[in-house]
């Protein structure tokens, strides 16, 4: 569709006034929500003065005593914080790596998936698999309640009516293995979902290299190797990228729901500690001295990875 | 193509495999069904295995006379529609808006939005804020922080730059508004990816379970992913529930006890999903690929 030539017309002084008050007119109609997002998202950062005062709820902020760096120093200078915060950055990084090493795992998934040639059995396989995703994590803990409880759960009264234990396991409330328990937990509620874009790359792939290969003589498993992995290995690379970026940040609802007096001291992730120290246990500033760390680390974890990003592919991932 | 279909071992261990994988994911949801649908007393003895045992559905009755179930499905129901709908239709407006080269600070704007994405500011600090903005213990604490989305407006904003420029172009001319240009000419075109937000605004609604523990102490608010938790938690004590749900002519099988109000009402919370994911399944793969393209 041209430009039709009287349209020509209209880009003239009187289209120029016209855009001028128009260009203002659309950034009022946005504005309201901008307002929204300077409430929600900017407006908390105000929030980080109270990492240096000795905040209690309930005594406003100008009552409390003005403490500096202290909530940071201590972190270095009481060894038992430092020990804390030393063993909740160890589940951290073990959960966020066990993380990282299971991201192939959707990779795999779909190759072997695209293997598949019985089209409503890879259709019955995607829909049950993809669906673990849509639950919340809440939901989660009710099945692993269910199958695995000390008190009736579906394991225990297997084993113990096959006669293989005596008493009954306490699996959730225990404290081995929870780090790979937890990134069991994700692979059974995100493989299915992690698959779907890898699936799509597959899809994508040109017909045309498998046929070239084959003529070749490449057989089933020559072809996945140098023509599928080739080709979503760039999908791969993004999103491990992601990953790094988000190192840290592992989220807080999984490990709240599955925590417990008993394996508190595997699963307690960051943001599960900010929450105990902040919520659970009043301590409003420290909680805030963490958060600000946090936020810093990510932020140039993120910037990092970008640059790795661009520096290998060429272009940035944010 | 391969012109001997035949089986290899490749194929028997991919299958099963699969098939294995397959089952572990759906298991969990039929073991639950099963154990609300059969006698209590087997159930909670944890007698119900792989099958139904005495099938009766007085459970889906029972659940609801628990005081606060009824309130809590309303609220879960309310966010999710009212939620929902103030997402999709900010979504696809602020998309628009910041398709629209013309508008003033628009670059800057757009990363002001964008920026948000990657940092915050930590639970406390947005829990005061919260506080002194008066969404503690209140409705629109559920709905108003939702509405808008960064990663669904450049979702939107990706699909109109996809959309041929002319169209609005041509309703210019003829003297339409912006406004008018966003109704009548841009909304109907993308219909597909509002669809597409609306399901995982939805979800994301449903599922939602921190910002009532965050911001809630108020049970008339609570919704059920909350009520739920705190039946696993201990922190509400289920025997007295369990009186108050049955009368004592009961037989054994129908009262209710702590699995089968554990069970029926996590069927409760997974039903509707179950309900709508069928109509969605084939809108998320479209909605991730547009997601993938902006990385």
């Amino acid at each position: 569709m041209g430009a039709k030539p009287n349209g020509q017309a209209y880009t003239s002084a009187a289209m120029k006034q016209f855009q001028f008050k128009d260009k203002y007119k659309l950034f009022l109609m946005a504005f309201p929500f901008l307002v929204l997002v300077f409430l929600f998202s900017y407006l908390p950062l105000y929030g980080w003065i109270y990492a240096f005062f000795d905040y209690r709820p309930g005594i406003p902020l100008s009552q409390t005593e003005f403490v500096g760096l202290q909530w940071f120093t201590s972190l270095v200078l009481n060894p038992y914080q430092m020990e804390e915060v030393l063993r909740v950055l160890r589940n951290t990084f073990a959960i966020s790596a066990l993380g990282i090493l299971t991201s192939v795992l959707p990779v795999i998934f779909a190759i072997f998936l695209m293997e598949i040639k019985n089209t409503s059995f890879k259709k019955i396989v995607q829909t049950l698999t993809t669906l673990p995703n849509f639950i919340s994590w809440v939901l989660v803990y009710s099945f692993a309640f269910m199958l695995f409880s000390v008190d009736n759960g579906l394991l225990n009264n297997l084993l113990m009516s096959m006669g293989l234990i005596e008493q009954p396991l306490n699996i959730l409330a225990s404290d081995n293995h929870t780090w790979l328990s937890m990134t069991l937990w994700g692979v059974w509620k995100g493989l299915g979902w992690g698959a779907i874009l890898y699936i799509a790359a597959i899809t994508g792939i040109d017909p045309e290299l498998y046929e070239a290969a084959r003529v070749d003589g490449a057989n089933r498993f020559k072809l996945m190797w140098h023509v599928t992995v080739p080709g979503i290995i760039p999908t791969f690379f993004v999103l491990l990228i992601l990953g790094i970026a988000n190192f840290i940040n592992n989220g807080f609802e999984q490990y709240f729901v599955f925590s417990n007096a008993m394996n508190m001291s595997n699963i307690e992730v960051l943001d599960l500690y900010v929450y105990n120290v902040g919520v659970v246990n009043n301590n409003f500033g420290f909680a805030t001295a963490i958060s600000i760390l946090k936020s810093i680390v990510s932020l140039v974890l993120l910037f990092a990875a970008n640059s790795l990003s661009k520096l290998v592919r060429g272009e940035g991932v944010i | 193509m391969w012109k001997n279909t035949r089986i290899t071992i490749f194929d028997v261990i991919n299958y099963t495999l699969f098939a294995l994988f397959t089952l572990a994911c759906f298991f969990p949801f039929y073991y639950l069904f099963i154990n609300t649908i059969s006698s209590n007393d087997l159930s909670s003895r944890g007698l119900v295995m792989f099958y139904p045992q005495e099938i009766h559905f007085n459970n889906y009755i029972q659940v609801f006379k628990i005081p606060g179930l009824g309130t809590a499905t309303l609220v879960s129901f309310g966010r999710t529609l009212i939620g929902t709908v103030l997402t999709v239709a900010a979504s696809g407006f602020l998309g628009y808006l910041f398709s629209k080269p013309k508008m003033w600070g628009r670059k800057f704007w757009y990363r002001f939005l964008i920026t948000t994405m990657y940092f915050n500011a930590g639970i406390i600090p947005w829990f005061l804020i919260m506080l002194k903005l008066g969404l503690v213990n209140n409705f629109l604490a559920y709905v108003v922080p939702g509405i808008v989305s960064p990663f669904f407006i450049i979702l939107v904003k990706t699909f109109v730059e996809s959309t041929p420029i002319s169209l609005q172009e041509s309703a210019q001319l003829e003297g339409a508004g912006d406004l008018t240009i966003f109704w009548k000419i841009v909304m109907p075109l993308i219909t597909p990816i509002l669809a597409t937000i609306a399901i995982f605004s939805a979800i994301g609604q449903w599922n939602s379970f921190q910002d009532t523990l965050f911001l809630v102490t108020d049970s008339n608010l609570f919704t059920l992913q909350f009520i739920l938790y705190r039946y696993f938690n201990g922190a509400t004590s289920l025997a007295t529930m369990m009186q108050s749900g049955a009368g004592a002519t009961e037989n054994l099988a129908n009262i209710q006890t702590a699995t089968s109000i554990r069970t029926t009402v996590s069927m409760v919370v997974v039903i509707p999903i179950l309900l709508v994911y069928p109509f969605f399944q084939r809108f998320f793969v479209k909605g991730i690929m547009i997601g993938a393209v902006k990385g």
